[in-house]
């Protein structure tokens, strides 16, 4: 028998010698919750800056000027192909649009990237990007240093629950909760090991 | 109400004044205790070490003697063994039993309890009388807190005893490291966790350690006597049991 | 095979790998119980996440609700798993992913090697897995010419230091700042010689190691924390980024993952989302949590392939009571409320699993040799049963419980031994009254053995509580000669009057 027949049948043999009871999953947490959107940007702004990612808070209409300030003193930056341009149109420097075929060493060369987001979920503080159009591919939210991220106050959802239904399991998806940290030595937390030591948060709050 | 008391093996033998205690403060709030004479032990330590064969009799033994109708309640002052009825005694009976102890041991366990449980769930007293006019810190043991979840009765009752200074004991919620034979086959690991119980008890400045678990109180005043402390430990209910007139029937634990 | 003919299920064997140490418990714990920077570091560490957690999963006005749901997911993947695991591999592959089984360490890590040759790499990264560790790859790798280079920081320094992981979650929280930078100067290819003990400059020196790593690598090699039968989607839960790297930056991406971290559907992931990190690390949610299914055009890997890993846990799943143990998260929360771990440190259990969580799955992954002087049977008795795991576990597994159960199973298969003839004559003693009252007179005499008040020595096997503690001696009376006393009833009597007047 192959490796695979092997532990399917020691599987249904395992079972044969205890058989289990059929099992009905409780599901009594918190689900299909609403919270007003002032509620939600209240949390979502105390759970980012809880851990320590720094909030930028604007009308759309300004958008484009928090991001150049989020942006600080980088002079290149990466975008996906799908970011609305008009969100870059303050910053000076060089925008390189990603690519599938751009390597990861040229993203290495960049000092920060933009992009938008899928949704966020207010209780814990997590931002979720799907890879699908102006949340870039992967590498490009990870590679260089500081992550410029534009939320939508109307993609904010309050729990975990929420923000999970919201997602299409198909597409590669990365929650983000804060910068990249660490707290292996002695348990000190160091922000900042391979993922992005710095992260923007530019909640738009009327999009 | 009609109670039996189960003295348990330890309480019986070692420390008979913790049982005594428990049969005065219950004769005093109106109680009638019974003491069936056939008891033994509930068979925790030869559950809890893997000898569930061998605790068969033993669990056959507890169930015959307090399943009787005629008993409306079985007060244990231990945690740990009102715990092993409760919650041990079925495992042993619906491996080993017949249909007719599985049928004794439900009803027995159904109707044991702790002592602190009986007496504020059961009895609905808080304030059972007692004076202690000495300095108190009370270790809530693992299986009263977590088995039992008899949470702050014991605390609640304490408070309530005239005289007493009940100081609270840091990290209390940590196990003393008794764990039956766990004292005996990891000796080592055992002494590491009592030396830090002993260091909180002792920086309390009581003059006795209390608990609900005189096996506990075995490891804790163990220790406490070996250092040579100077502070004594008693049973929840020898506090409970003294008053104005008799205060414990013997004070410490080692004496 | 013959068993399924024949209707008789064969139980399944035990696994292998680093599922055993070399000595037993408690002669491993008494080395480390005296290794003072362990003690202070494990104790620190310990009391630190503890308070996190309780304060973080206080925050949750539904935890008990949610702890319910994880608990009876977990269930109820166990009752289906032979569908969810056919489901699971048929999504994987619908998703171009690549799907492997692996009976045992061996066979796992074979096609692991056989999988990074067909890349041509000699080199592989590594993202901190558990089920990678109990299989025993990098050393397995190591022989067969490839280098695994471990990209957990923690991870990283006990691999560069020649060590062995002590925690789950933090496997070098053994080590201190200076010890760390000492490896780091010894091990650490191009490091900077003026590096000090800073822990930031420290993680910056692994940052800037690794990165060119990163850039380049071919393979990377992971463990998995959930995969969805449904979706086939994967998830890795970590905290520095390098996770990530690893499943996105290499063209090759193999995943080991034990059958049994299987969930029914996408949406149960909200509820092992607030689980899983709330337990592990005190937070509400960890950094970075990736999930992928198969190969995404564009994004990450093109080449996926998934090891499906059994190594001894269809023998647990074979034991009603004991497989509960499958139901683990790997969140470490039971270890960091364990008064035992605390105090020895993860070494002393000699397996890749410690902690109360280890003490109850490595001997049923392994197996427990009743022969003799296996270790893993030292690991059930490791515990003072205090329950503090089963409060804190976030599927509600009852450690407790289970190391009862354990024991039971070990004692009932060990041979003869002087414990076993002291169990029985206590049963024979105490299993009637009056053959206890007999036991009780006997256990007077040791009144001989006492000076004020006290006992403090006995012989063997008592030594080990007189070694560090005094044991009172037997009263004069028993509870029951009292009792049949006049002296009793007078008191009885008393105690009904008095109380009656107030």
């Amino acid at each position: 028998m192959n490796a695979r027949d092997t532990v399917l049948s020691r599987v249904h043999d395992a079972l044969a010698i205890a058989p289990p009871p059929a099992v009905r999953v409780p599901r009594e947490y918190r689900r299909d919750r609403e919270l007003p959107a002032e509620q939600k940007r209240e949390l979502l702004v105390d759970r980012l800056e809880d851990y320590r990612a720094t909030v930028h808070q604007c009308v759309a209409a300004d958008a484009a000027t928090t991001i150049a300030a989020a942006l600080g003193d980088a002079t290149r930056i990466g975008i996906p192909a799908a970011l609305d341009r008009g969100w870059v149109a303050e910053f000076g420097g060089e925008v390189l649009v990603d690519s599938a075929d751009i390597p990861a060493a040229r993203l290495d060369e960049l000092d920060g990237v933009v992009t938008g987001s899928a949704v966020a979920c207010a209780e814990t503080g997590t931002i979720f990007l799907d890879g699908f159009s102006d949340r870039g591919r992967r590498a490009l939210t990870l590679v260089p240093d500081l992550h410029v991220c534009v939320v939508a106050l109307s993609s904010v959802v309050a729990g975990v629950p929420e923000a999970v239904a919201r997602l299409e399991p198909t597409r590669p998806t990365t929650l983000i909760s804060g910068p990249s940290a660490t707290s292996d030595i002695e348990l000190d937390r160091v922000e900042g090991v391979h993922g992005p030591r710095t992260l923007h948060v530019v909640l738009v709050l009327d999009s | 109400m009609r109670v039996a008391l189960f003295a348990t093996c330890l309480g019986d033998t070692l420390f008979p004044d913790a049982v005594k205690a428990t049969a005065l403060l219950l004769s005093r709030l109106g109680q009638e205790v019974v003491f069936p004479p056939e008891q033994t032990c509930c068979g925790q330590m030869h559950v809890n070490t893997g000898y569930q064969r061998e605790a068969l009799p033993l669990v056959d033994n507890h169930a015959a003697c307090f399943a009787d109708e005629s008993i409306d309640a079985v007060i244990v002052p231990s945690g740990s063994c009102a715990g092993s009825i409760r919650h041990q005694h079925h495992i042993v009976a619906e491996r080993f039993g017949t249909p007719a102890l599985r049928d004794q041991v439900e009803r027995s366990r159904a109707k044991t309890y702790e002592l602190a449980e009986f007496l504020v769930d059961v009895l609905g007293v808080v304030d059972v009388g007692a004076t202690f006019p000495h300095r108190v810190t009370y270790h809530p043991t693992c299986h009263s807190l977590r088995m039992l979840r008899v949470g702050d009765k014991p605390l609640q009752l304490l408070r309530a005893v005239r005289e007493i200074d009940l100081v609270e004991l840091p990290e209390a919620d940590q196990c003393c490291g008794f764990g039956g034979t766990f004292a005996l086959k990891n000796a080592d690991t055992s002494t590491a966790m009592l030396s830090d119980k002993l260091r909180n008890v002792a920086g309390t400045e009581a003059e006795f350690c209390t608990a609900g678990d005189s096996s506990c109180l075995m490891h804790i005043g163990g220790g406490l006597s070996r250092l040579q402390t100077g502070i004594g430990t008693l049973h929840l209910a020898e506090i409970l049991a003294s008053t104005e007139h008799a205060i414990s029937p013997k004070q410490g634990a080692l004496a | 095979m013959s068993g399924t003919f024949l209707g008789m299920p064969a139980a399944p064997p035990r696994g292998s790998g680093n599922l055993r140490g070399a000595e037993s418990f408690p002669a491993a714990a008494r080395t480390e119980l005296a290794n003072t920077q362990m003690r202070r570091n494990v104790g620190k560490a310990t009391r630190t996440i503890r308070d996190k957690r309780v304060q973080v999963t206080g925050e949750l006005p539904d935890w008990e609700q949610l702890r319910s749901a994880g608990a009876a997911i977990k269930r109820d993947v166990l009752s289906r798993l032979p569908e969810l695991l056919e489901q699971f591999e048929q999504a994987v592959i619908a998703r171009g992913g690549q799907v492997h089984w692996a009976r045992d360490a061996a066979e796992a890590n074979a096609i692991v090697t056989r999988l990074v040759k067909d890349t041509g790499a000699d080199e592989a990264l590594k993202v901190k897995s558990m089920a990678t560790q109990e299989i025993g790859l990098n050393e397995h790798l190591a022989t067969e010419g490839i280098t695994a280079i471990e990209t957990d920081l923690a991870e990283l320094i006990v691999q560069l230091g020649e060590d062995r992981p002590s925690h789950i979650l933090v496997p070098a929280i053994h080590r201190n700042r200076s010890e760390i930078r000492e490896i780091f100067l010894r091990s650490m290819p191009g490091v900077d010689p003026d590096l000090d003990d800073d822990p930031t400059h420290l993680a910056d020196a692994a940052r800037r190691f690794l990165r060119e790593r990163f850039v380049r690598a071919r393979v990377a090699i992971s463990g998995a924390n959930f995969g969805v039968a449904e979706t086939g989607t994967l998830s890795v839960v970590e905290s520095e980024g390098n996770g990530r790297m690893c499943l996105t930056m290499p063209q090759t991406l193999i995943t080991v993952m034990g059958l049994e971290k299987l969930i029914p559907t996408y949406a149960d992931l909200e509820v092992f989302l607030q689980l899983l990190p709330r337990s592990s690390t005190g937070e509400r949610m960890n950094p970075y949590t990736s999930m992928w299914t198969g190969v995404a055009p564009h994004d990450g890997p093109s080449e996926f392939h998934l090891v499906l890993l059994d190594n001894g846990r269809t023998a647990t799943l074979a034991d009603e009571v004991g497989r509960e143990a499958l139901h683990c998260i790997r969140c470490s929360a039971c270890l960091n409320v364990c008064p035992v771990y605390e105090r020895t440190g993860g070494h002393a259990y000699g397996s890749t699993y410690p902690g109360p969580i280890g003490a109850v799955l490595t001997p049923q992954l392994a197996g427990m040799d009743t022969g003799g002087s296996d270790p893993n049977s030292s690991l059930p008795y490791a515990s003072s049963l205090c329950g503090a795991c089963f409060d804190a576990c976030p599927v509600k597994i009852d450690i407790p419980s289970l190391l009862v159960e354990l024991r039971h199973q070990h004692v009932e298969e060990a041979h003869f031994s002087a414990e076993q003839l002291m169990m029985k004559a206590a049963s024979a003693a105490m299993s009637t009254s009056g053959r206890w009252t007999a036991a009780q007179r006997a256990a007077q005499l040791g009144r001989l053995l006492g000076r004020g008040g006290r006992i403090r020595t006995l012989p063997p096997p008592g030594n080990a509580w007189t070694s560090a503690r005094d044991l009172p001696v037997p009263p004069k009376q028993t509870f029951r000669q009292w009792w049949d006393s006049s002296e009793g009833r007078a008191a009885i009597d008393d105690a009904h009057r008095e109380g009656g007047r107030r």
